[in-house]
């Protein structure tokens, strides 16, 4: 714990404090918030702290881009984080296009983006449906 | 040309339906796109019986992509584990397709069909390469893949039900932050070992000392695989999805995904970590067996409260995943082969009933338990397959439900953890009662009178891939030794921890 108090340990760890804040952040707002729409920023946000996490470990400290040059001495970052952050960014993408595609839909459907109402909705259905059930099976043994 | 495609086999079973997808896309015709949907799926599943055939003496195929030698290159490692979860993807989806296209008659839009079947082929690709992949980051590339496909599959359920678009928008958020955990663990893992092949990451890992970034990462993994498997307290997405979706694609997801999630949870903990001590022992005997047990009686008893049929399979879905999770934690051979033979059976048990009750939905318009008064006599082979699949989910002697069972009983008893098989009994007790609900109602109840058109049997194209499943439950209820074989391989290799174990069989194009 007294490496906390170490002001070098603190800063030299600034991305990942960074990280957390963010990472944090997105996912308090996925689960707090009943605006479908602000979900997805919240996922977004969450996503984003990832993507910093893997981008900062890849740093070398003076490190150019990884690309060749004539100085055979020459440091450069870690493509890897690069590469695997780009292909997560596209599934980000691609959550965030049919996060966005569902909230219309569900928009045109339910008249509301808001989850409370969207589940009050539902339970609604639910209880007409075993009301309507309750009511047969009374017709049946009335019937009987 | 064959020998070309053998030596391309774990390659091809996955990149096929990739394909595929497109192409039935660019054609936009849905018979099209159902035939090139075929065709795929019956090579791949016969590529993955072949490569358990190969697999099956313990040795392990490694595919190079484009020939570039692991750790740098991506490698494609099936050993018997693999083989067998292959299996079940492959088989599941070839069994589903037909049915499929009958049933999405009636609960899709016509202009939607093809999509519908891209949509099948992506998911099954994603499904396929989790289960093939050697390379950590590659499994979240083809989770997510499946993922997403999965997403807007459940939400083509809207057109009978509303309630699947907020199935599904619950599923996506949920499952990408599943998703997202296990990226940062594997964040974690690639910053203290550098490197992502399993392989290398298990030499890595068992050679450094213990450390927090390793199992800050390894809880990471297990938490977000566990959303996507619906381990216990994260199951919430699943009722819905299940219920709402279309009847094949419940069918389909019930059988694989959680399955494949699955697999992921016990590939890193047996083989790229190290279960048998430590922090991740600990985390199976004292996090994870409770919460299969808990999931075992919870699920099941809120499952026979359910007046929606599909809800009632789908809570019964989350109840015998606890069983799966359960034979893990014995951490012996007989408990990890149970898991495996479960996996094998209830794919089988709850693909037949999702496609039984879809037929039931098909006829009578709903899935509430009233619609099923009487199917007995209006749909007999319907409701016989009902019948023999529901007892194989409670475990009755000469089903495959009984085979699982028994051997997760003998792996507690092997164990000295007697009392797990009082808990495996009871909550066999309630299985009992949720389908004994169901044969109720459809032996001994009239048949509503009130329809205008009357209620008759499925099509066939719907009753041969459902009684195709009901002849393998009784059939490795019998004759259990193939998938008990292969399960104890896996199991074998797995305990062994790390991956070199076994004789290495490298496929692909050598050089480089």
């Amino acid at each position: 714990m007294d490496r906390l108090l170490d002001p070098s340990f603190v800063l030299g760890h600034m991305n990942y404090w960074l990280f957390v804040v963010l990472m944090m952040t997105g996912l308090y707002i996925v689960v707090a918030r009943g605006n479908l729409l602000k979900k997805i920023v919240g996922l977004n946000i969450f996503q984003a702290a990832v993507f910093m996490l893997y981008i900062s470990a890849g740093k070398v400290r003076g490190g150019t881009a990884p690309i060749l040059t004539d100085n055979p001495g020459e440091a450069y970052s870690n493509p890897l984080p690069h590469v695997l952050i780009l292909t997560a960014i596209v599934v980000g993408i691609a959550t965030t296009a049919l996060g966005l595609a569902l909230t219309t839909r569900i928009n045109e459907v339910y008249g509301t983006i808001e989850e409370d109402e969207i589940l009050e909705i539902d339970h609604q259905e639910t209880e007409r449906e075993v009301a309507a059930i309750l009511a047969t099976s009374a017709q049946d043994s009335a019937n009987a | 040309m064959l020998e070309g495609i053998v030596q391309n086999a774990p390659l091809l079973a996955i990149m096929l339906p990739l394909i595929a997808a497109p192409v039935a896309v660019l054609f936009g015709n849905k018979s099209v796109a159902f035939y090139i949907s075929g065709a795929t799926l019956v090579l791949s599943f016969a590529l993955c019986v072949y490569m358990a055939l190969l697999v099956s003496d313990g040795s392990i195929l490694s595919y190079h992509i484009g020939g570039w030698a692991p750790p740098i290159g991506i490698e494609y490692r099936i050993d018997a584990a693999n083989a067998m979860v292959m299996i079940i993807v492959s088989a599941m989806g070839a069994l589903v397709l037909p049915y499929a296209r009958a049933s999405i008659e009636k609960e899709i839009s016509p202009g939607h069909h093809t999509m519908f079947y891209a949509c099948y082929m992506l998911c099954f690709t994603g499904l396929m390469g989790v289960a093939a992949t050697g390379d950590a980051f590659n499994v979240f590339v083809f989770l997510e893949i499946s993922s997403l496909s999965t997403y807007v599959l459940v939400a083509m359920g809207a057109r009978q039900d509303k309630r699947a678009l907020s199935a599904a928008y619950d599923y996506l958020i949920l499952g990408t932050v599943g998703a997202t955990f296990f990226v940062i663990g594997l964040g974690f893992l690639y910053i203290a070992t550098g490197t992502l092949n399993m392989v290398d990451l298990a030499d890595k890992l068992a050679n450094s000392p213990d450390n927090k970034t390793i199992r800050a990462g390894f809880a990471l993994i297990v938490i977000g695989m566990g959303l996507k498997l619906a381990l216990f307290p994260l199951h919430r997405w699943l009722p819905g999805a299940y219920s709402y979706a279309p009847s094949a694609v419940s069918a389909f997801l019930a059988s694989t995904a959680t399955k494949v999630a699955l697999y992921v949870v016990i590939r890193f903990t047996f083989s790229v970590y190290d279960a048998s001590s430590g922090f991740e022992r600990t985390t199976l005997e004292y996090i994870i067996l409770p919460l299969a047990i808990t999931a075992m009686f919870t699920a099941s008893a809120v499952a026979i409260f359910q007046m929606n049929v599909k809800k009632l399979l789908a809570y019964s879905s989350v109840s015998q995943i606890g069983y799966m999770l359960l034979g893990l934690t014995y951490l012996n051979q007989t408990g990890v082969a149970a898991s495996f033979i479960h996996m094998f059976n209830h794919a089988m048990t709850k693909g037949a009933l999702f496609m039984a009750v879809g037929m039931v939905v098909w006829r009578t318009g709903s899935a509430l338990l009233p619609s099923f008064a009487g199917i007995g006599r209006t749909m007999p082979w319907t409701a016989a397959a009902i019948v023999v699949a529901g007892l194989s989910l409670i475990g009755v002697p000469a089903t495959a439900g009984f085979v699982s069972k028994w051997v997760l009983m003998a792996g507690a008893f092997e164990r000295g953890w007697w009392p797990v098989s009082f808990a495996i009994v009871g909550s066999s007790v309630l299985a009992v009662i949720y389908v004994w609900r169901l044969v109720e109602v459809m032996y001994f109840q009239e048949p509503k009178a009130t329809t205008k058109d009357p209620v008759r049997e499925a099509p066939l194209a719907m009753l041969v891939p459902t009684w195709i499943l009901i002849l393998a439950i009784v059939w490795f209820g019998i004759a259990a030794n193939a998938p008990v074989e292969l399960a104890r391989i896996a199991a074998d290799g797995l305990l062994a921890g790390g991956f070199d174990n076994g004789q290495t069989v490298i496929l692909g194009i050598p050089g480089r």
